[in-house]
């Protein structure tokens, strides 16, 4: 099979969804002619393979790239945009959540707005607040909109393919740092249904409930705590909204413990609202209370020593499933 | 516009800081892990900043941008701490939490710098405002690239301090270039400056790479603001020399372009005026400019020497 980075198997999505349908087009800053070269970025080599009419180079204008993805979805094209960093979707959150999430309601159920917004989020990269926001439980508290964030390179083909076919607004987040990450991906086509969480690794002592990068931290932390006998299961919930509940409970149930990890700061983040599922539907299985191993209330620090404080570790983990076994 | 001999030297002396400055930098960023995160260069760019600054008091104010180097040192930020800060330092201007992008430096009324494009214009109307409200004769001056002239804030801010005569000077950098597109790219107005008779305020357009007329104009727009007539807005034909971030190849930049920029260098240009004019002599520019070369030195030995913070000062500041 081959081994692609995240950015490569977005790509391979954006490319395949393109031929598919003609409807599909890509607007965003930067990602027809970007300032970086690598092969490994998302929308590389799109310009050249489309053409400007289909691959968008636009201004600086968030509100307006948003607002062209709402307009032009509601006439039944496929826009898939780019924010280039999660938080600059605060610029762009007007069109998309008062509006792109809005408006199908709004319509009796009669409008439909088919848009994907795609958007890099994740610190350790070293360029402090203003770039590194994991902003996911913002946009997850909006009805209306889908929030789907992968953790393997497979798992992003198959998702944005489905994003991008998908009747509703969804916002599609990807950790930088996995665009580096390699992975099998399957070389034929195929969909991952949005809504479907993943087992990504069995266990029988405590569930680990997490998404996107921070899965990394979860393997890792697996591993090591197998050495010890301790068996966790890892669910990647791959989408937040929808969520699946039933993947989650039934993981619940079977360890009955949970920990959900996050990079995300801590209030108000979604971790939140898994632990309430929890609690209010396999209340009754939980041996001991829940933890929640995310990033600390603040904003994301530039320098090295601080940045890496700010980002879970195995080791913040391990001492989480830990203290739930006691 | 008679210009005094100190104020030409003083802009000469901050023209040479500001390069010899950046030019560490880029060796720096060639030295791997040393310099965390991106790195946005403003070389070529620095009679802006240098001009700017020259024509502005202490007590007024800077609202700066992702490319803040040369307008903060301008302004008077202490080299050894924005150096420091940018290693990532505990000594840094900001404790390690801003690095290269966000330096703010309140000391200096330099209040903020923000990476957002098109964050800096609302928020240097709300400083203005509050010039004009406690009836202080200062001003403050926002640096924007071309840009962030097309986020909404920017033409939200101008209107604001329009319709209510802010002391504000919109400063536009037009280096030619936003990321990786040209200013045609991305704009269709020729000219940023004409976008302000949108607004019924004076649109300016000046030679950016000419640090005498940068500053003339800087005054201009700065007594027209004190007078409570209004904001201006200046646009200042530039152009960047380095790319977007260090790890940027420049592909989409023609090299025969960046070289007739080069030619037209805003240091020879003030530095030669200023020996012909006998104001400085060859062996006191010589001087200068091991000093200049002295102060950076002083300043990566600073931030070399600089110990990081501890990992747990990352929980400090959130709140006062
Ligand atoms: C809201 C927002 N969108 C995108 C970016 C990414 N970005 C940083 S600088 C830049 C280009 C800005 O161009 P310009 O305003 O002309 O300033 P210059 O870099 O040329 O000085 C972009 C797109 C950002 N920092 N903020």
């Amino acid at each position: 099979m081959q081994q692609l980075g995240m950015g490569q198997a977005i790509n391979q999505a954006l490319r395949e969804e393109m031929f598919r349908d003609p409807d599909v087009f890509l607007a965003g800053e930067g990602i027809g002619t970007g300032i970086h070269h690598s092969p490994m970025l998302p929308t590389a080599g799109l310009l050249k393979e489309f053409g400007p009419g289909r691959v968008k180079d636009t201004p600086v204008s968030e509100a307006a790239i948003a607002g062209l993805a709402v307009g032009a979805s509601v006439a039944g094209l496929r826009p898939v945009v780019e924010i280039m960093f999660n938080p600059f979707f605060t610029l762009a959150s007007d069109m998309i959540v008062n509006h792109a999430a809005k408006l199908r309601y709004l319509s009796g159920g009669k409008s439909s707005f088919p848009l994907v917004v795609r958007m890099k989020s994740g610190a350790g990269i070293g360029a402090g607040c203003q770039h590194s926001h994991n902003l996911e439980a913002w946009v997850a508290h909006s009805p209306g909109l889908k929030v789907v964030m992968p953790a393997t390179a497979a798992d992003a083909k198959g998702l944005l393919k489905s994003a991008i076919r998908d009747p509703n607004p969804v916002i599609f987040i990807e950790d930088i740092m996995l665009y580096f990450v390699p992975g099998a991906v399957p070389e034929e086509e195929y969909l991952i249904p949005i809504g479907k969480a993943d087992v990504k690794r069995q266990g029988k002592d405590v569930t680990v409930a997490t998404w996107s990068k921070m899965l990394g931290v979860a393997m890792k932390a697996a591993d090591q705590l197998a050495r010890e006998g301790i068996e966790i299961e890892i669910v990647d919930l791959r989408t937040l909204v929808p969520l699946d509940k039933d993947t989650v409970l039934g993981s619940i149930r079977k360890t009955g413990r949970l920990v959900v990890l996050h990079e995300a700061t801590r209030t108000g983040g979604f971790a939140g609202e898994v632990a309430a599922l929890a609690m209010e539907e396999a209340f009754e299985s939980l041996k001991a209370p829940l933890r929640r191993v995310t990033g600390p209330d603040i904003p994301v620090p530039a320098s090295p020593p601080l940045e890496r404080f700010y980002i879970p570790d195995e080791e913040k983990l391990i001492a989480a499933v830990k203290d739930i076994l006691k | 516009m008679q210009i005094s001999k100190q104020k030409k030297l003083e802009m000469l002396r901050s023209l040479l800081l500001s390069r010899k400055f950046e030019e560490a930098l880029t060796e720096l960023c060639k030295i791997e892990n040393k310099i965390p995160g991106m790195m946005i260069l403003c070389t070529g760019q620095e009679a802006v900043g240098t001009g700017v600054c020259a024509a502005l008091e202490m007590e007024d104010v800077i609202i700066t941008n992702h490319r803040s180097h040369s307008h903060l040192l301008a302004k008077g930020a202490d080299p050894k701490l924005l150096m420091a800060e940018i290693y990532g330092k505990k000594t840094g201007c900001n404790k390690g939490k801003s690095g290269t992008l966000h330096l703010a430096v309140p000391e200096i009324n330099a209040p903020c710098t923000t990476t957002v494009v098109g964050g800096g214009p609302p928020i240097a109307v709300g400083r203005a405002f509050a010039q004009q409200y406690r009836k202080e004769k200062n001003v403050t001056v926002c640096f924007i690239g071309d840009g962030a002239t097309n986020e909404g804030s920017f033409h939200e801010a101008v209107n604001l301090a329009s319709l209510w005569s802010l002391p504000v000077l919109f400063v536009c950098e037009n280096n030619l270039y936003a990321g990786a597109q040209r200013y045609e790219e991305h704009t269709k107005v020729r000219n940023i400056a004409e976008r302000a008779a949108g607004y019924a305020i004076p649109g300016v357009v000046v030679d950016g790479n000419d640090a005498l007329a940068v500053y003339t104009s800087a005054v201009e727009a700065r007594a027209r603001a004190v007078a409570g007539e209004g904001p201006t807005l200046i646009e200042y034909k530039t152009y960047r020399w380095r790319g977007h971030g260090e790890s940027d190849l420049q592909l989409y930049q023609p090299k025969d372009e960046i070289e007739v920029w080069q030619e037209m260098c805003p240091i020879p240009k003030l530095r030669d005026e200023l020996l012909a004019e006998g104001l400085i002599s060859p062996d006191e520019l010589g001087e200068m400019e091991s000093r200049m070369d002295a102060i950076v030195k002083d300043a990566i030995l600073f931030a070399e020497e600089s110990p990081y913070p501890e990992p747990h000062e990352a929980l400090q500041d959130v709140f006062a």
